[in-house]
Order: C-alpha cells, then structure tokens, then sequence
C-alpha cells in the first residue's frame, strides 16, 4: 500500500480535472462502459461475488460491507429496487456533491453493474434538495445515457440472468439531514415525512414500496467499475485490513489546503494533515481533528497516528475511549467502547485559537434542529444537550453542566429508532472527554456556576434547569 | 379562485407521475414543481398538490412543514443559503452572514421589503473545502470574503432589476450556465 504507485492510484475521482468530465463522451473516451459490458459476461451471483471479496465498506458513513449488504436480498424477490443516497448533509462532507457534478456517468455505471446483479428494474438517486446544480448535471447525464440505449433499452445478460433493463429517476429531497438515514430517505421517496423506520425488518427485506431495497451510497457504487475491471481481490489488496480500496477524505477548517483528496485507505490523519494539506496555517498548532463528519467524537492532539480506516479508528488502543464520567468509558454495549469511527470522510481541523466549547454548541444545535421529532429522547435531548452546551459557551453556564450533559447524551445513546440520537450524543460525550478543560474553563468564568460553587447544593448542583 | 397548475407544469407533472408506482410517491416533486410556478405554498396550492397526487391535504401539510425547502410564505427572488455550520464556521461563516444581513438591513430568516433577497442561515452545505459559503439558485459562492460578497450582492441586485424589467412578476432563484463544469472548486485530484 505504501508504494508510490499506490499513493497516487485514483479509482472514483480518476476523471477530475478532465475537460467536460461530466459528458457521456468524455466518460466513454477515457475507458468508460468497459466495466458494464465485463459485467453482462458474468452471472448476477458471481458479481455480487466479486463485491464481496472486494472488501468494499459502505462510504456513507457506516462501512457496512457492500456485498453482505447485497447478498440479504431474498432470491426469490421479483421487485427489487437500488436507490442511490445522494443526500449527503452530514456536516464536513463535501464528496458526494463533487462526485455528481464531475462523474455522473460513472455513478451510472455503477448503478447499471449493482442492479444487474440484484436483479432492480428500476432504480432511484435521491438527490439532496439544495444541491440544484447537480441534480440538473445528473438530469442530463440520465437523459444521455437513455439516448445512448444504455438505459431503457435491454441488454442480454449471461448466466441465465436473461434480458436486463435499466430505468433511473431522479428524486430530489427537499432540505432534511435525516434523509440521509436510508429508512427515513425510502419514507421521504415515498412522499411521506422523511421519518426513520423500525428495523427489522431491514430494507433489503421490506424497503421502498415495501419490495427488497438496497441503499448505497454514490461513492461505494462509483467503485464498482473498477472492481469489475480488476477483480475482487484486486481492490481488497489495495486498501487495508478489511477495507477495500482508497477512500476520499474532505479536509476543512484550518489546514493550509483544504480540498476533497481520494488517498490510500489508512493514512493516518498526521500525515493527511501535514504531508498532504499542508499543516495548520497562521503559525497555530493543532488542538484536534473531527475524523468522519460532526457525528463522530473528535481526536485530540495525541491521537493522530491512527489509520483514518474503518475498524482501526473503532478499536486502536491509541484512542482513548470516551466517557460518561470521567473514568466510565460509554458502553455500546456487548462490552464495546466508543473510540471514534470513520464516517463519511469528513475530516474537521480545528486550531488552539478555536473557542472549543461554541464549536460543540453548533454542532449540537444542528442535531437539535434536525432531529426528526419521532423519538423522544432524541427529539427532547438533542434541544437540551444545544441549550446546555450554548449557555455554558456563553459563559452562563451552571455548576453541574458538564455532568448534566453528560447524562442527557447518555440518555439519548442506542434509545433511539435511528443513529441520529447517537451523532447529537457522541461529538458531546467524545468533546467532553477530550477537552473537558475547555468546558471548566467557561464554567469558571460564568458567575451563576461560581455563585454555585461557593454554596455546595446537597445533589451537587446536577440537574440545574435549563 | 383556486389555483390550477400551468400547461407546462402539468407536463412535468404527468413525466413525474410516470416514474413511481404509485401517486403519492411523486409528492415531493410535485411539491418542488408547485413551488416553481407560485413561489410558495399556501393552503390553496396544498389542497391542489392534494389533489394532484391523491393523498389529503393534512398529509401534504405535514409534509411541506417537515422540509425545509418547502415555504409557507414568499420568499425572496434571491434566496442566500448561508451556511454556518462547523467548517464555515471555523473560517468566519458567522462573520459572512452578519455581513450579509447588514448590507440587505434583515436578518436571517427575513425578506427585503421589494423581495429581492431571502437570507437563510443553512445547515451544511457540502462544500466545506471551501469554507465560508453560501448558494443562491444553482449557484455557489465559494471561499467567501466580504468584499467579495458585495461583489455577489451588487451583481445579484443587478440581475434582479433587469428580470424586473422584463417580467415584472419575478421568476425562481439565481440563473447559472451549468455546463461549464471546469476543474473544480476544492478538488485537489
């Protein structure tokens, strides 16, 4: 992996940069089509074979493998849909949206190899609303490839898969993060609330109009040509561990230069900050890292050594596991830590000048504001963990703070029907453990908390009103 | 008088309709489709999309409520999408937005008072490489500053006066020339 070959190896932002990326013609010029074409030689099962042994994770944010995902579809189903999430929102993820705009054609392609191998008639791209400059390029990049026959029109498949045909629609969503959680993006598809639904039964058994459903992300299927071009193994002896091939990471904040990047898988979040964007600009020094979008506790300063990889940022022993107290590591249950995870690729850097308590209350009342209001502790704790963290951040804060907000996001964590309870629960728990001093700190200036500190109250001073 | 959805909206309509197995999984275009043509959505127009994909207008309610994008009252000809969330934020995108709001006298939320500009203060908008930003229409604005912003407001305020001119009733958002996709904001490939 290390080799320079490797380093510069380029799968899903290969076209970037190229004149007119987005057009059909170019797309097909620079080899594309190939894949789609190896992939009706082959039979449907072989090819969700081939996925698998790919290694590849879903890059949506929570790596779950793509051909187990997959191979949950019943044999048996006649109705089968892929819908592609394009909703991306999770705040320091910024791939998707670059991904449409200069490569439709190969999200396309993807789609054409995924729904041949699952047997999907028709498939659905739910767009984010707000992103109306690349649901009209994804609009035409459809329009083309209809044009072109390579939707609409049967294709004869191998492996007793008989004729295959493809429609593709685009469905754009209308300003929800929670869309993006792919049982509230199937409600939302369906012209309804974009509520979570209970799961079991998943998707893949009981998903969009009640037929078996695969998601996926428009990364994860943007990898598919090469998979097919180069095999399986090919694309697992890439990447690292049980991650298959490179991942794009979106670098923001304060590095010298910010950008979306397609690395090796594992690189560690020093080397990407500092061989890759440059350093921390402004002659400041680093105070720590939001690895994989704002759901996801943050690293500090000590912790940037670690593969930024899937089960590597989960499990490293060089990562502190967050805390409810301090001392009480959080419990996700079946005797796991929380460490951190990888998520959508969003890397957020953040300097010593940043006021580190404000940046957790933002980041907590974007949870608070896009909360579905389904569940209630979720819905009721999300608003409180805002509330909370926003007063101390304006130095009003009151003794006990910082444990009171321990215990709401405590109480949120795996009690609720989607994971967004947990992304409001985690960043303040993993803030918390990391920077707690910063917390004191502003408890220290606000002259309710100090009022409080002189006259100990029997409960001491937990559960103070918001 | 209750509305009625142009010829060319009903066009678009039926193509949409024509996608989904069922009616009422054409909503939330319906919706969007609906939006362009009246520039909002008030009861009158809920009970026409309604009928339009056979659900009741309770649940079209819910539904338009739920999203944000979907507005019970008019908005600006140029909506600013700013947003503010954690990467903007670190590189001023407070600052941007309280720029904003004192060049165009409102805040966040508001419309000026001859409905040329909405400001929006907005969750991520996935172009946090390029952090501060905003969206008007199809277009972003990149890597802002406010000097630069008052290049933007001046130009978007020119734009508006001359589609005045020309149809004094207003249309949708900002107007883009959206293939000429060169190579790109923040992709350092």
């Amino acid at each position: 992996m290390a080799t320079a070959d490797a380093a510069n190896l380029k799968i899903v932002t290969k076209n970037f940069g190229v004149a007119d990326s987005h057009k059909l013609s170019v797309y097909q010029q620079r080899g594309g089509g190939q894949a789609f074409r190896k992939a009706l030689t082959m039979a449907p099962a072989a090819l969700v074979d081939e996925v698998k042994k790919s290694n590849l994770r879903g890059r949506g944010g929570a790596g779950f493998p793509t051909g187990m995902k997959w191979s949950f579809i019943p044999k048996e189903a006649k109705t089968v849909y892929l819908v592609v999430n394009a909703d991306e929102s999770e705040p320091g993820t910024c791939k998707d949206r670059e991904l449409l705009a200069y490569d439709p054609h190969m999200l396309i392609e993807g789609m054409l190899i995924a729904s041949y191998a699952l047997g999907c008639k028709h498939a659905y791209i739910y767009i984010r609303g707000e992103m109306m400059r690349e649901a009209r390029i994804v609009e035409d990049a459809i329009d083309e490839a209809y044009a072109a026959g390579l939707l609409g029109r049967d294709h004869a498949g191998q492996g007793g898969a008989g004729m295959f045909k493809l429609d593709i629609t685009l469905h754009r969503g209308a300003g929800a993060y929670i869309c993006g959680e792919e049982t509230g993006l199937l409600n939302s598809l369906e012209g309804k609330r974009g509520w979570p639904r209970l799961k079991p039964p998943f998707p893949a058994v009981k998903g969009l109009f009640n037929a078996p459903t695969v998601v996926n992300n428009v990364e994860t299927l943007m990898n598919l040509p090469e998979i097919v071009m180069r095999g399986g193994e090919w694309f697992a002896g890439i990447g690292m561990g049980k991650s298959g091939g490179t991942r794009i990471l979106c670098v923001s904040g304060h590095v010298a230069r910010p950008g979306v990047y397609e690395l090796p898988m594992g690189i560690s979040t020093r080397a990407l900050i500092y061989d890759v964007c440059g350093g921390i600009p402004n002659g400041r020094t680093l105070k720590g890292v939001i690895p994989g979008g704002s759901s996801m506790p943050p690293l500090d300063a000590s912790e940037l050594d670690v593969p930024i990889e899937f089960d590597a940022l989960m499990t490293d022993s060089r990562i502190k596991d967050v805390e409810i107290k301090p001392g009480v590591p959080f419990d996700l249950g079946g005797g796991r830590k929380l460490k951190t995870m990888a998520g959508s690729g969003g890397v957020v850097v953040f300097d010593d000048s940043t006021d580190i308590v404000a940046f957790c209350a933002r980041i907590m009342e974007f949870y608070a504001h896009e909360s579905c209001g389904q569940c209630t502790p979720c819905r009721e704790g999300s608003g409180w963990l805002a509330r909370v963290c926003r007063r101390v951040a304006r130095g009003e804060g009151e003794a006990g703070d910082i444990d009171l907000m321990a215990n709401v996001a405590n109480g949120i964590g795996g009690n609720t029907i989607c994971a967004l309870g947990d992304a409001a629960a985690w960043p303040m728990l993993g803030f918390l453990t990391k920077f707690r001093a910063d917390f004191e700190r502003k408890l220290a200036q606000s002259p309710k908390a100090r009022k409080a500190a002189a006259v100990p109250t029997p409960d001491g001073g937990v559960g103070a009103s918001v | 008088m209750s509305p009625e959805f142009s010829a060319q909206s009903k066009q678009r309509i039926e193509r949409v309709l024509s996608r989904y197995p069922n009616k009422q999984a054409a909503l939330l275009p319906v919706l969007h489709i609906a939006q362009d043509e009246f520039g909002h959505l008030p009861d009158p127009v809920i009970e026409l999309v309604a009928k339009t994909v056979d659900v009741s207008p309770a649940h079209v309610f819910g539904v338009v409520t739920f999203y944000t994008m979907f507005h019970r009252s008019r908005h600006g000809v140029n909506e600013l999408m700013v947003c503010t969330n954690i990467s903007c934020m670190l590189k001023g995108g407070y600052e941007i937005l309280h720029h904003i709001e004192k060049k165009l006298g409102i805040k966040a939320g508001q419309t000026t008072p001859d409905g040329a500009f909405t400001i929006v203060e907005e969750e991520c908008l996935a172009a946090c490489a390029n952090a501060p930003m905003m969206i008007c229409g199809r277009d972003y604005f990149l890597d802002l500053t406010p000097q630069k912003v008052d290049t933007i407001l001046e130009d978007l305020r020119r734009r508006w006066r001359e589609q005045q001119k020309q149809s004094p009733v207003g249309g949708g958002g900002g107007t883009s020339t959206l293939h000429g996709v060169g190579p790109g904001p923040g992709v350092k490939a």
